[in-house]
């Protein structure tokens, strides 16, 4: 008869090795990739990675110039070691190191088997991860600070649309970008409002409300803008907003073009980020909100307002989503398009979950998407090999993946979702 | 601080929860609270928490009345409550939990003042004898130490008044113990308690006055010395009880349940039952003993093929069975689940509906195609009767029926068909005392008609009364099988703590203490 000790022994250790299998697995095959499809390049080639962005940076750093299939068969040895070891004995705790670096060896292969013979900033290509991560990070935001405090927002999507729109509309209207962003914040709240008063008050299924909530975004801008906008430009033309250069900071080699060449609501999300994550965690406020969010009759025996909090914060994250919604205007491309949001809020909330409902995760996680976003815009001019219509998928694939992966692995507040009832 | 309720009536919906009581509590006093579920003990502390407002009736406080809004006003009053389930975050820290409310911070933006939390908490708990690690996180720690970080949350609001509310249910004996002893230094140094509970010896314990309540009226306040169980049993059911299961010697007979390296993961994927060996014979009751959460939910739903095991094997009647639930119920198992609200019965279902759930399918419910109604109500009449559940009729919805009619519809559908093995969980978890003595006696008959039953409480009495072995479950294991005649309250208790070296019986079966025993290893499998 066995001893019951050495039947917990490989049950629980018989999960930790089927994924360092797995994942030695696609070590493997990545490498095998890379060996197979990145090596195939004109003998000879060389890939051309600028390091400088603007005309004249301060400090001019050598474009880093690779052989295109040497670099390749390097990357691919690196994840074919990498496997190997992770097959015959792990990394132990650090296996979540080790996937990220296999996973940015992988990525660096296939920008170097797309540049080969050809030139590409890869300063460029970060400075634009930083823009496509904003509006997702003001998203993700906006998640968290309605999740931290246990009501589910899927309506982001509907409120960073409808602040795009009246962001827009608003800016042309008062020819002030910062009226439009101000107006954008307003309808964002808005928005959050009505999810508040059905989640909490009403008891509404909160992914129906939020489903209701981004219909009606989605119609009723789409509506106007095919009415009104495009028969008045006039009112789709508002001032934007441009980036200015912050003075030194902005002269470091490489850092400084990606992080502070930037305009006005790249640097508030900086802020955002910083300020959210020291109040949730540092303050009064955060300790209530994240008691709301994991315990709420907890919370309520000790005298907390929980729905107080929840309306709060709800809305809050409105005006977060609004602002984010005015990037997409405002901020970057100058006037509204039907549906421009384009699903980037529930890549925030993607992002907030990789992020495991922490300000900073989220806005790591968000630079992923960013980045996948700003890869894909920059191959569709590189001319490479892949129909268009796959490179625009990234985004989303990346999104699968991201959430897939994660799946079992991160807690949400343990009252996410759920209404508060006062008995 | 002297505590005074008058008059309290509160009325829900059908339901006169607190009619006219009256309460009275000096400073120092520990003053218990005894009542069957649903007489209104909890109704009536939350109204004097601030929870509930009360429909008539007045609290006072020294003899001024006050009205509470809410909790906040009970706590600045001076009252603390600590909830049978426990009002803490489990992943904030103990200083965190202990100060939500009322954190100490720093500047106007309000940023926590963590090194004085900490302190002020350590004082609070060093005076009154208690040592709290401020920086442990909640959901780390075991239940026990849990209740304490409750209590000093009430003491560092400075409560004078304590409420705790069926306090011991969660604990071991030992634990209950302790927890006496820092209920009368307490009371010694001027804290009134009041003491909520079900448990007769308890309330004989510790109390200094003890008020008895009944379908929400006060019947009777009293002195311990002045009383004993039977009168208060008396009192809170309003007829004589008997306390003790009569019940006739076992004559165990053929093994009709096997577990043999039964291992099983919780909901988190954490191993909670570790490779657990088990016999039972026709005509025994095995009772399996444990603190909540030490596996047994999770063995009963492994054999009943609630929950997938990811290791060992299950024989019953001799042959190997795949565990589903539907092949576990074929092979003649009747399961009484834990949560009878969850798992056992359909709210919203009638009476007859539910009293089918497990035979719906088959002949003469059914005709392969459609349902046979008079078969169907034909043989709900019948068992309503024959299980004396009470319910208007048998058309009404299960979900109004008092909790011990709905365990009664349960009882009645599964031990209504020729069973091999019965396996109750919590059978009488919630039920007045005339409920479990009536599920009591129909377990006793399912033995004694030859079945093998399994029966897992973590009520000490029910494990005693009705056991005729006693397995103790600890952290996944069996960790000891014991005789009745050796199994004493302190003993099972210690067990149940993990203080496994006590148990002559692990010496016995010869193997180490901590290992899983297997019930009749002896006879079984060698």
């Amino acid at each position: 008869m066995s001893a019951a000790a050495v039947a917990v022994g490989p049950a629980a250790r018989a999960q930790g090795v089927t994924r360092q299998r797995v994942l030695g697995i696609v070590y493997l095959l990545l490498a095998a990739a890379i060996a197979v499809i990145f090596t195939n390049v004109p003998d000879g080639a060389s890939s051309t990675f600028g390091l400088n962005l603007g005309p004249s940076p301060a400090v001019k750093l050598p474009d880093l110039i690779l052989p295109s299939a040497t670099t390749a068969w390097v990357l691919a040895a690196f994840c074919g070691f990498s496997g190997a070891v992770q097959l015959v004995r792990g990394f132990g705790i650090r296996w979540a190191v080790v996937l990220g670096l296999v996973a940015l060896a992988f990525t660096f292969a296939f920008l170097t088997w797309a540049t080969a013979g050809k030139s590409v900033s890869l300063v460029g290509i970060l400075q634009t991860t930083v823009q496509r991560a904003t509006p997702i990070t003001f998203a993700a935001l906006s998640g968290l600070l309605c999740e931290r405090a246990g009501v589910v927002n899927i309506a982001i999507e509907g409120m960073l649309l409808a602040g795009a729109f009246t962001g827009a509309v608003v800016g042309s209207i008062a020819t002030n970008p910062w009226l439009g962003v101000l107006g954008a914040a307003l309808v964002g709240a808005a928005l959050a409002w009505v999810l508040a008063v059905l989640a909490i008050r009403y008891y509404v299924d909160q992914i129906i409300a939020g489903t209701v909530i981004n219909i009606f975004s989605l119609g009723i801008t789409s509506f106007l803008s095919a009415r009104v906008l495009q028969t008045n430009l006039e009112l789709n033309n508002p001032p934007r907003l441009t980036p200015f250069a912050i003075p030194i900071l902005s002269d470091i080699p490489i850092v400084g073009p990606i992080l502070f060449n930037h305009n006005v609501f790249v640097y508030g999300m900086f802020l955002l980020v910083i300020a959210i994550q020291v109040a949730l965690f540092r303050t009064r406020w955060g300790l209530r909100v994240r008691a709301v969010g994991e315990h709420p009759k907890a919370a309520d025996t000790v005298g907390i307002d929980v729905l107080r909090i929840r309306y709060t914060n709800v809305v809050l994250a409105g005006v977060v989503a609004g602002i984010g919604g005015a990037y997409l205007t405002i901020g970057s491309t100058g006037s509204f398009d039907q549906n421009m949001s384009a699903g980037r809020g529930f890549i925030g909330l993607a992002a907030m979950i990789f992020g495991g409902w922490n300000p900073i995760g989220a806005f790591l996680a968000s630079l992923i998407f960013g980045f996948a976003d700003s890869l894909q815009a920059r191959l569709s001019i590189l001319a490479v090999p892949i129909p268009s219509e796959f490179l625009l998928m990234t985004p989303y694939i990346v999104t699968i993946i991201v959430v897939a992966g994660l799946v079992g692995r991160v807690r949400a507040p343990a009252a996410d979702g759920k209404p508060y009832r006062k008995e | 601080m002297k505590l005074e309720l008058r008059g309290i009536s509160k009325r829900f919906p059908g339901v006169i929860a607190n009619d006219g009581v009256d309460l009275l509590v000096q400073p120092g006093e520990i003053h218990a609270l005894l009542g069957e579920n649903g007489a209104g003990k909890s109704t009536l502390m939350n109204v004097l928490y601030g929870l509930y407002r009360p429909d008539e009736g007045e609290v006072l406080v020294d003899d001024a009345a006050v009205h509470f809004q809410g909790p906040g006003d009970a706590i600045r009053a001076g009252i603390g409550m600590v909830h049978q389930h426990f009002m803490l975050v489990p992943v904030f820290t103990v200083a965190e939990n202990v100060t939500l409310g009322i954190e100490s911070t720093r500047g106007p933006l309000r940023f926590l003042d963590r090194p004085d939390a900490r302190r002020r908490i350590v004082e609070v708990s060093e005076r009154h004898g208690f040592h709290l690690e401020p920086d442990a996180v909640v959901e780390d720690l075991p239940v026990g130490i849990r209740q304490r970080v409750e209590i000093v949350k009430a003491l560092y609001r400075r409560s004078e008044v304590l409420i705790l509310d069926e306090p011991t249910a969660v604990l071991t004996p030992q634990e209950d113990e302790e927890l006496f002893g820092v209920m009368r230094s307490l009371a010694a140094a001027g804290t009134s308690i009041i003491f909520i509970t079900h448990k007769l010896n308890e309330v004989l314990e510790i109390a200094d006055r003890i008020t008895v309540l009944r379908r929400g009226k006060v019947v009777g306040t009293t002195l311990p010395a002045e009383t004993d169980e039977n009168e208060l049993a008396r009192m809170m059911v309003g007829r004589p009880v008997q306390l003790q299961v009569t019940k006739p010697e076992a004559r165990p007979g053929e093994p009709v349940l096997e577990v043999r390296g039964l291992t099983v993961l919780d909901d988190r994927g954490h191993v909670a039952v570790a490779g657990v060996d088990l016999t039972v014979r026709a005509g025994e009751i095995v009772a399996v003993a444990g603190v909540q959460g030490n596996g047994q939910t999770e063995l009963v739903e492994a054999i009943t093929g609630m929950r997938t095991a990811i290791a060992g094997e299950v024989e019953i009647g001799g042959r190997l069975l795949r565990l589903e639930p539907r092949r576990v119920m074929a092979a003649g198992v009747g399961h009484v689940p834990e949560d009878r609200l969850e798992e056992g019965l359909v709210t919203g279902f009638t009476v007859a509906e539910n009293l089918i759930l497990n035979s719906y399918y088959l002949k003469p419910f059914s005709d392969g195609l459609q349902l046979k109604r008079d078969a169907i109500l034909a043989t709900a009449t019948e068992l309503v009767g024959q299980y004396d559940v009470r319910t208007p009729t048998i058309f009404n919805d299960v979900g109004n029926l008092s909790g011990g009619n709905q365990q009664k519809v349960i009882v009645a559908r599964e031990f209504s068909r020729p069973l091999r093995l019965l396996v109750a969980a919590q059978p009488t978890r919630g039920l007045d005392v005339g409920s479990i003595e009536y599920i009591h006696r129909r377990i006793v008959e399912k033995r004694d008609e030859g079945t093998a039953v399994v029966i897992v409480s973590t009520e000490l009495d029910e494990i005693l009364a009705l056991g005729d072995r006693i397995a103790v479950m600890y952290q996944g294991r069996i960790v000891d099988i014991l005789d009745p005649a050796e199994a004493t309250p302190e003993r099972l208790g210690l067990l149940m703590g993990g203080s496994g070296e006590a148990g002559a019986g692990a010496a016995r079966n010869g193997a180490s203490p901590g290992a899983a025993m297997a019930a009749g290893t002896t006879e079984g499998e060698a």
